[in-house]
C-alpha cells in the first residue's frame, strides 16, 4: 500500500499539553488519572482531564464554535509546532488539496446536556445555543478546517472507540485516489455526561484508576484527549521519520456493546493491517493494546493478539496513563506508538500490579528499551467496530 | 478527466411518500406528483426479535434501504464493506438521554446508551447479515451524502470490492428541532463498484468542483433537498429515475462541490 508519512503530529492529554510533557509521563510511568470531581457528575470514579480546558479561549473570529471540544482541539493544534506544519503543507499543496478527517464520539454534546438544564417554560434552548457548531458530531472538523481556512475534503468518523483510528485509513484512500496530497488526521474527545452516566450504566466504570490486564480489573476510567496528525503520502519519508504503513479495519458482527469473545474482529483487524503493511508477526516490536481494563474487554483482546502473536510480543495498554479518551483514543495511541519508535522503548503500563493469569500476553509492567522498528495499535469500538493500525520508522 | 470513477448497481430510498426507490420511480422522473406523507419505516425484520424491539428510526431507515440496494444490485450483503453517513444519527434517542441528564435522577438506560454511538446502524447491521467486513460512520454536518460518496467511492477503488454507501437523516423532537429542523426521516442507499458488473445501473464520474449547485424543478422535491442532508442526493437520483445521461452538482461543503456524470450502462442482469 502506499505509507503516510506522518510529518508532524502532537497529543494533548491527561499526561500534559504536547509531546513532551506526554514522554516523560511515559518514561516515568506517571498516572494522569485522578479521583476528582468533575462537573455535576456525583459518581465515585477517576478521570484524566486535561488541565486548562475550561480557561482556553477558542480564537476570536472562531467563538461561534466554542465548546469543551472545539477547546480542546485548538489547544492541542497550537503545541509542537504542528499548526506551522499544517500551515507550510497548504503553502506547498494548496487548500483546496489538504483535508480535514477526525475523529470523536461525542463532538461537544456537553454543550446541550447544559443548554437542557436551562431549558425555558415553554421547553426552548437558550438563544445562545449553537446545535451545529457545537454538538453536531462534524464540529471539531468544521472548527479545523476554518481554523485553516481549508477548501479540501472534510469529515468526522464516529464509530465510537476506534473513531480516530479509522480517519488514517480515510486519509491513505484518498491519498492514493489523487483527491489530496495531505491530510489532518486524528480525535477530539472531551469530557461530558453522556459517557460518564452511559458507560456507568452499563456498569463499565471503575472506582479506582483502571488497571488493564490486572487481576482485579474493574472498568474503565474515562477521560479526554485531542491527538493530530500531519499525513502525507509516504514516499517522501526521509530515514528516522515515522510512516503509517498498515491499517486494518473489521466488524464484529456480533454485540452492540460487548466485543467477541474469542477477539475475532480483533484478530481480522490486526492480520489485515499486517497484510496491507507486508510485515509478519515477529516484525512487530511493541502492542499498544486497547486493553480498556474491563473484564470482558481485556479478556476478548488478549485471546485475540495471542493467537495471532503468541507470548512474545510485549504489549501494554496505555489507558491506565491517559484514561479511556473513547473516540480520540486511536490518534492518542497512534502518536504514543510514535513516541516509542522514535525513542526506541516500549511503554510499560501503569496502576496494574498483578496481570491477570487467564491472559497470555506479554504484558509489559516496566518500560523495555529496545531497538523499535514497527509498532501496532488496536483500537475497539461499541457495535463491533475494530481497527488496528502499524506505526513504521523508517530504516536509515 | 474525472477524479474518481466509479459504477453504480443498485439503489436504495425511503423518504417522506417514498416507500421504496422503485416505487418512487415515477415521482422523481416527474411523471406523478410528489406528496410528502410521513415517511413509513418497515420493521428491521432482518434482526433477531430481541433486537429488533431495540432498535429506533435510524436502525429501520438504514435496514431498509441498504437491503433494498444490495437486492437491487442482486449482491450479498454478507461480505460487504458499508459506509453509513448521518448527521444526528438516532435523535430521538439522543433527545431522551439529553432530558435524563437534565433531570435529578441521571441514571441512563443501557441500552439507550449503547444504541447513541454514531455508529449503532452499522454495529446492527453487522449483527443481522453477519458481515465482518469493514464499516465506517461519518458525520459531515449538511454533507451526509457528499461525504458518503467521497469515502465509499475511494473504499471501493482502494480494496478493489463492493462498498455500499449508505446515507440516512432522521429528525429532533423539539427542543433541538427548532435548532435543527429536519423535517422527514430520509435515506439512501447505493450499492458501488470499482468495476462494471452485469448488474451495473450506470457509470459514475465524479469530480470535486466549486460550481452552482443542480436543484430540484419541482418545488416539493427541492423543500425536501434543501432541508434533509441525506436528500441533497436527489438531483442524480432524478437523473437515473429518467434514465438520461447527464451531469449534476451535489451539494458538499463550503467552497467545495461534487460533479457527477452520469452515464446510464445497458443492464444485462435482471
Amino acid at each position: 500500500m502506499r505509507t503516510l508519512r506522518l510529518t508532524s503530529f502532537t497529543l494533548t492529554s491527561a499526561l500534559g499539553h504536547g509531546l513532551k510533557p506526554t514522554l516523560s509521563a511515559l518514561r516515568a510511568q506517571r498516572t494522569g488519572l485522578m479521583h476528582k470531581h468533575w462537573e455535576t457528575v456525583d459518581l465515585d470514579t477517576c478521570i484524566g482531564e486535561v488541565a486548562g480546558v475550561d480557561d482556553f479561549a477558542v480564537r476570536k473570529d472562531l467563538q461561534y464554535f466554542d465548546c469543551r471540544n472545539n477547546r480542546l482541539a485548538q489547544m492541542a493544534m497550537e503545541a509542537d509546532g504542528f499548526a506551522e506544519a499544517v500551515r507550510a503543507a497548504i503553502t506547498r499543496h494548496g487548500k483546496r488539496r489538504v483535508a480535514v478527517f477526525l475523529g470523536t464520539s461525542t463532538s461537544g454534546i456537553l454543550s446541550t446536556e447544559i443548554a437542557y438544564r436551562h431549558r425555558d417554560a415553554q421547553g426552548r434552548l437558550p438563544a445562545s445555543h449553537n446545535y451545529s457548531h457545537t454538538h453536531n458530531s462534524y464540529s471539531v472538523a468544521n472548527f479545523v478546517r476554518h481554523y485553516f481556512d481549508l477548501e479540501g475534503p472534510a469529515f468526522v468518523v464516529s464509530t465510537a472507540c476506534s473513531s480516530s483510528a479509522k480517519v488514517f485509513g480515510s486519509a491513505q484512500r484518498m491519498i492514493e485516489a489523487g483527491l489530496i496530497d495531505a491530510a489532518i488526521v486524528g480525535g477530539v474527545d472531551s469530557l461530558c455526561l453522556t459517557t460518564l452516566y452511559g458507560f456507568n450504566s452499563l456498569q463499565l466504570v471503575s472506582p479506582n484508576a483502571c488497571r488493564p490486564f490486572d487481576t482485579n480489573r474493574d472498568g474503565i476510567s474515562i477521560g479526554e484527549a485531542a491527538a493530530f496528525a500531519l499525513v502525507e503520502d509516504g514516499a517522501g519519508a526521509q530515514p528516522g521519520d515515522i510512516v503509517m504503513s498498515g491499517i486494518g479495519e473489521s466488524s464484529d458482527a456480533y454485540h452492540m456493546s460487548s466485543p467477541h469473545p474469542e477477539g475475532l474482529g480483533a484478530r481480522l483487524a490486526m492480520q489485515a493491517a499486517l497484510d496491507m503493511a507486508g510485515l509478519k508477526q515477529e516484525d512487530i516490536d511493541y502492542i499498544n493494546l486497547h486493553g480498556t481494563s474491563t473484564p470482558s474487554n481485556d479478556a476478548a483482546e488478549d485471546k485475540g493478539v495471542f493467537a495471532l502473536f503468541g507470548k512474545h510480543t510485549p504489549c501494554s495498554s496505555t489507558k491506565g496513563h491517559t484514561g479511556h479518551t473513547l473516540g480520540a483514543a486511536g490518534g492518542a495511541e497512534a502518536v504514543i506508538c510514535a513516541l516509542a519508535l522514535q525513542n526506541d522503548f516500549a511503554p510499560g503500563g501503569v496502576n496494574t500490579q498483578d496481570i491477570d493469569p487467564a491472559l497470555q500476553c506479554q504484558y509489559l509492567l516496566a518500560n523495555l528499551d529496545k531497538p523499535m522498528r514497527h509498532a501496532l495499535s488496536n483500537s475497539f469500538g461499541f457495535g463491533g467496530s475494530n481497527c488496528s493500525l502499524i506505526l513504521s520508522k523508517v530504516a536509515a | 478527466m474525472s477524479d474518481l470513477r466509479i459504477y453504480l448497481d443498485g439503489i436504495g430510498l425511503c423518504g417522506p411518500g417514498m416507500n421504496s426507490w422503485q416505487s418512487s420511480v415515477a415521482e422523481l422522473a416527474g411523471a406523478a406528483p410528489v406528496i410528502l406523507t410521513q415517511t413509513v419505516l418497515p420493521a428491521a425484520q432482518a434482526l433477531p426479535p430481541a433486537e429488533r424491539r431495540r432498535v429506533g428510526v435510524p436502525i429501520k431507515l438504514s435496514m431498509a434501504v441498504g437491503f433494498e440496494a444490495v437486492r437491487h444490485a442482486g449482491a450479498d450483503a454478507a461480505n460487504l464493506a458499508v459506509v453509513f453517513s448521518s448527521t444526528g444519527g438516532d435523535c430521538d434517542n439522543c433527545h431522551a438521554i439529553l432530558e435524563t441528564l437534565a433531570s435529578d435522577d441521571r441514571q441512563l438506560s443501557p441500552t439507550r446508551f449503547h444504541n447513541s454511538v454514531h455508529n449503532a446502524p452499522s454495529g446492527y447491521w453487522g449483527i443481522a447479515t453477519g458481515s465482518r467486513a469493514p464499516s465506517t460512520s461519518l458525520c459531515a454536518l449538511d454533507a451526509t451524502f457528499g461525504a458518503a460518496l467521497l469515502e465509499a467511492a475511494t473504499q471501493a477503488l482502494a480494496s478493489g470490492e463492493p462498498c455500499l454507501l449508505l446515507a440516512y437523516d432522521t429528525a429532533y423532537p423539539d427542543p433541538l428541532y427548532a435548532l435543527r429542523p429536519i423535517p422527514f426521516p430520509f435515506g439512501v442507499a447505493m450499492l458501488l463498484r470499482p468495476q462494471p458488473s452485469a448488474a451495473s445501473l450506470a457509470c459514475l464520474d465524479i469530480s470535486l468542483t466549486e460550481e452552482a449547485l443542480s436543484i430540484c424543478a419541482d418545488p416539493v422535491l427541492e423543500s425536501l433537498r434543501s432541508s434533509v442532508p441525506a436528500a441533497r442526493s436527489l438531483p442524480l437520483l432524478q437523473l437515473l429515475a429518467r434514465g438520461e445521461n447527464g451531469r449534476v452538482v451535489i451539494d458538499y461543503l463550503e467552497h467545495l462541490d461534487m460533479a457527477i456524470k452520469l452515464t446510464l450502462l445497458p443492464r444485462s442482469a435482471p
